[in-house]
C-alpha cells in the first residue's frame, strides 16, 4: 500500500542576510492514514519547517535539494507550481493548525465567515451548506453556542476555545492529513488534557493521517502511534512510540527523558543536556550532536561521520552515528 | 524552625477594568484573601492556571502591585517592613532585599547594553556602590557564581542562547544582595535540558547566598521537583497548600487532584487517567459565587449549595491546608 505522506531525502536551507542556514537535513519520513507520528525537538531543531514544507508555506528565500521528494497521493508536493496544484493541498487534502492560534484567524473577520470562506473554496459548497457544516463542526470540537460564536471574532474567545475552533476550521474541509503544530502548548494543563482527547476522538473517527508536533514527550507518548525525535535539522531517531521512550538509545533522546522532572520520583536529580544548542548558523560538521554528546570520542572522528538513519530492531531507527558511537 | 521572611495576611489585590470608555467600570479581583507564611530559607511555589493571580500575588509582596485590604509583611533580620505603610525611603531599601527575576532579559532590557551594563544597572539606579571598581567587581563575583565568564559581560545578549540569557536575568537580580527573590515563569521559555540547568543553579545559589524564594510556575513537574512547599491557585483563591512531597503524594482539593491528573505521563502505556474537567475557566471579572471552582468541580454537589459556601484554609494535616468546601463537599 502506499503511504499517505512520503518525504523522501528533504534538505530545507534559508538565505538570510548573515548566511545560508541549513534548517533540514536528509529528512524522510512516511505517514499512514489513520496514523499519528509525532515529531519532537527542541527549539530550532526544524518540526514547523517540516510541516510548512508539506504546504509549501515556507517564505521566498527557501531552498529545497533538487532530489528532495514530498509525496501525498503520488504526487510530488515540491513539483507544483500552479495555485491550482497548491490549492489541492493547502485546506483540501491537508490542513494545518499553527503554532501561533492567532494566526489562523484574520482579526478583523469573524470565525464563522472564515470557516465558511475556507469551505466554499474547496468544495462545491452553497452558503448555506458551509455555514451548516461550520456549525456541525464547532459543535463537535466541544463549543457550547455554536451558533453565537460563528459570529464571534478570535480575540473574543479564550484560548482553549480558540484552540478548538481552530482545530474546527482545520477539520471542516475533511483533509486527509493533518498537521498540528504545538496545538496544546499555550494551553493551561486540564484544557490541553480536554483538547488532547478531543483531537484523539477526532482523528478516529475521520481516519486521517495526523503529523503531531511538540516539544513535549508526555504529549507524544499520550498521542502518537510513531515517533520522530529532531535535533538541529535532522531525525536522529525514529519508531514506535513505546519503543522510542522505554528504549531510547541516541544519546539526544536519552538526555531529553533524563532531562524531564519525573513526577513520579522527586529525589532524582534533574540532568541537564550539557552545553547549549548551536547556532544553525554553525551546524557542526558530521554529527550534529557531536557539540553536547557525553559520549563524544575523544579524538573527534564524529566530526567526519554522515549522518543517516540505520533500522536497530524492527521499526526502530537509530541515526548511525548513535549505533557506531553511542556507549552505553 | 526557621523564621518567616514573608507574611501575606488577608491580602486583596483588585483592579479597575473597563472593556472601552463607553463601558461601565468593573473590579477584578485578581488575589482574593490570601494568607501566606514563607519560610527562610524555604523554595515556596505558587502554581495554578493562566489568570489565577500567581504574578499579582508576587508583585504584591514585590510592593510593585497595590495592596487592596489585608497586608504583606517582610520580617528583615532586625525589622519588619509593613508594604502597607512603608514610605519611600523605606521602599528603596526594600527594593534591595527583594528582587525580580526577569522571564527573559533580552525581552525586557534595551539591545543596546552590554551583558555587563544589564548586571551593572541596579547597583547604578540603587546607589549601591561608589565607584566603577566597586560596581565591576559586584558585577564579575555574581556573574561567575552565576557561570557566566568575564568575556560574555561585554557581548550583547541578543548573542546568547535561552539559558545564558536567563542566567544574566539572574545575576542581575541577585546583584544587589537580595534575601527574597520572586522567580516568575524563569524556566518556561527554556527548552528542557537547558531548564534542568537552571533549576540546579538556582537550587546551588540559594545554599550559596542564604536565598528565600517564590517560585511561581504553570508547570507541575517542575515545581514537585524544587520547592518544599506549594500553594495552588485558582481564580485569586489558594485552594491548597502543602509541603511538596505531601501535595504531590496526597492532594486533597478536587481542583488540585484533577492538575497533578493531567500532567500527560511519558510512559505511553499509562493512557489518560486525567480527570476532565468540563467546561472553561470563568473569567475573573465574573467569578462564580461561594467555591469558585463549583463550575468545573466533579464533586459539586446536586443542590448547589456551594454557591453559599465561604472560602478560606483549614489545616487538615500538620501544614497541609486545604479550603474549607474541599474538606466538607469533596
Ligand atoms: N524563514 C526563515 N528564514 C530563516 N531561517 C528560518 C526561517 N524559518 C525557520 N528558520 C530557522 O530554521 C530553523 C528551524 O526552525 P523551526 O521553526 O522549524 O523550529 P521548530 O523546531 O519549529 O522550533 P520551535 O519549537 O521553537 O517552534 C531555526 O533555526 C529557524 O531559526
Ligand atoms: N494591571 C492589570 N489590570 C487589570 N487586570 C489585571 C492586571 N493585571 C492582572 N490582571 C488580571 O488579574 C487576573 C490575574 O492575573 P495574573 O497575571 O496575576 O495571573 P497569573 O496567574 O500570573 O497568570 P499567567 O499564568 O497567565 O501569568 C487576570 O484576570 C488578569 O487579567
Ligand atoms: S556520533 Fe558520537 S557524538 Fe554523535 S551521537 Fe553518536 S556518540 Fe554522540
Ligand atoms: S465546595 Fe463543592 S464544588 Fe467546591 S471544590 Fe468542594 S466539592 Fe467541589
Ligand atoms: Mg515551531
Ligand atoms: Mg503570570
Amino acid at each position: 500500500m502506499n503511504h499517505l505522506l512520503e518525504i523522501n531525502n528533504l534538505d530545507v536551507k534559508f538565505d538570510t542576510d548573515e548566511g545560508r542556514i541549513t534548517a533540514i537535513e536528509n529528512v524522510s519520513i512516511s505517514l499512514d492514514q489513520g496514523k499519528v507520528l509525532g515529531i519532537v525537538g527542541e527549539s530550532g531543531s526544524g518540526k514547523s519547517v517540516t510541516a510548512k514544507s508539506i504546504m509549501q508555506l515556507n517564505p521566498g528565500n527557501t531552498i529545497y535539494n533538487d532530489d528532495a521528494e514530498i509525496i501525498i497521493d503520488d504526487e510530488n508536493v515540491l513539483k507544483f507550481t500552479s495555485n491550482n496544484d497548491l490549492k489541492k493541498i493547502r485546506g483540501g487534502k491537508v490542513s494545518m493548525i499553527f503554532q501561533e492560534p492567532m494566526a489562523s484567524f484574520a482579526p478583523a473577520i469573524k470565525i464563522g465567515h472564515q470557516m465558511i470562506e475556507q469551505l466554499m473554496i474547496h468544495k462545491p459548497l452553497n452558503k448555506k451548506e458551509a455555514k451548516d457544516i461550520s456549525i456541525d463542526m464547532l459543535n463537535r470540537v466541544g463549543i457550547a453556542d455554536a451558533e453565537k460564536r460563528f459570529n464571534q471574532y478570535a480575540f473574543e474567545l479564550s484560548g482553549g476555545m480558540r484552540q478548538r475552533a481552530m482545530i474546527a476550521m482545520a477539520l471542516s474541509t475533511m483533509p486527509k492529513l493533518l498537521l498540528a503544530d504545538e496545538p496544546t502548548t499555550a494551553l493551561d494543563v486540564t484544557i490541553q488534557a480536554q483538547v488532547i482527547n478531543l483531537m484523539k476522538d477526532i482523528i478516529k473517527e475521520f481516519n486521517m493521517g495526523v503529523i503531531f508536533i511538540t516539544h513535549d514527550l508526555g504529549v507524544i507518548a499520550q498521542v502518537a502511534d510513531d515517533v520522530a525525535v529532531m535535533y538541529l535539522g535532522s531525525v536522529v531517531e525514529q519508531g514506535p512510540v513505546n519503543e522510542i521512550l522505554k528504549n531510547p538509545m541516541h544519546p539526544y533522546t536519552r538526555g531529553l527523558i533524563n532531562a524531564l522532572p519525573d513526577i513520579n520520583n522527586l529525589d532524582a536529580p534533574l540532568t541537564p543536556i550539557p552545553g547549549n544548542i548551536p547556532s544553525p548558523l554553525d551546524r557542526p560538521n558530521g554529527c550534529v550532536f557531536r557539540t553536547r554528546c557525553p559520549h563524544a570520542s575523544k579524538e573527534g572522528k564524529e566530526e567526519n561521520i554522515k549522518m543517516g538513519l540505520v533500522e536497530v530492531k524492527p521499526g526502530h531507527w537509530l541515526d548511525k552515528c548513535g549505533v557506531d558511537c553511542g556507549k552505553k | 524552625m526557621s523564621k518567616n521572611i514573608v507574611s501575606v495576611n488577608n491580602l486583596s489585590v483588585s483592579f479597575d477594568y473597563q472593556e472601552n470608555f463607553l463601558s461601565k467600570k468593573q473590579k477584578i479581583k485578581a488575589v482574593n484573601n490570601i494568607n501566606i507564611k514563607i519560610k527562610k530559607g524555604s523554595f515556596f511555589g505558587l502554581v495554578g492556571e493562566s489568570g489565577s493571580g500567581k504574578t499579582t500575588l508576587g508583585r504584591a509582596i514585590l510592593g510593585a502591585n497595590k495592596i487592596s485590604t489585608g497586608n504583606v509583611i517582610f520580617h528583615d533580620d532586625d525589622r519588619d517592613y509593613d508594604l502597607t505603610s512603608i514610605n519611600s525611603k523605606e521602599m528603596k531599601e526594600y527594593r534591595k532585599k527583594a528582587q525580580l527575576i526577569f522571564q527573559d532579559p533580552y525581552a525586557a532590557l534595551s539591545p543596546r547594553m552590554t551583558v555587563r551594563d544589564i548586571i551593572a544597572e541596579p547597583l547604578e539606579v540603587m546607589k549601591i556602590t561608589n565607584s566603577r571598581e566597586e560596581t565591576d567587581e559586584k558585577v564579575r563575583e555574581i556573574a561567575s557564581k552565576c557561570r557566566l565568564n568575564l568575556e560574555h559581560l561585554r557581548r550583547y545578549p541578543h548573542a546568547f542562547s535561552g539559558g545564558q540569557r536567563q542566567r544574566i536575568s539572574i545575576a542581575r537580580a541577585l546583584v544587589s544582595n537580595p534575601k527574597f527573590i520572586v522567580a516568575d515563569e524563569s524556566v518556561a521559555a527554556l527548552d528542557v535540558s537547558i531548564q534542568a540547568d537552571i533549576l540546579n543553579l538556582l537550587k546551588q545559589l540559594q545554599n550559596e547566598l542564604n536565598l528565600t524564594y517564590l517560585f511561581i510556575s504553570h508547570d507541575l513537574s517542575v515545581v514537585a521537583h524544587v520547592c518544599d512547599i506549594v500553594a495552588v491557585m485558582y481564580l485569586g483563591h489558594i485552594v491548597e497548600m502543602a509541603p511538596s512531597r505531601d501535595l504531590f503524594s496526597n492532594p486533597r482539593h478536587p481542583y488540585t487532584k484533577a492538575l497533578l491528573s493531567s500532567i500527560p505521563s511519558i510512559d505511553p502505556e499509562n493512557k489518560s487517567k486525567a480527570i476532565e474537567l468540563e467546561g472553561e475557566i470563568p473569567s475573573a471579572m465574573n467569578p462564580p459565587s461561594g467555591c469558585v471552582f463549583r463550575t468545573r468541580c466533579p464533586h459539586a454537589s446536586q443542590d448547589g449549595k456551594e454557591e453559599n459556601i465561604e472560602m478560606g484554609l483549614e489545616e487538615v494535616e500538620p501544614d497541609h491546608w486545604v479550603d474549607r468546601c474541599g474538606v466538607s463537599c469533596g
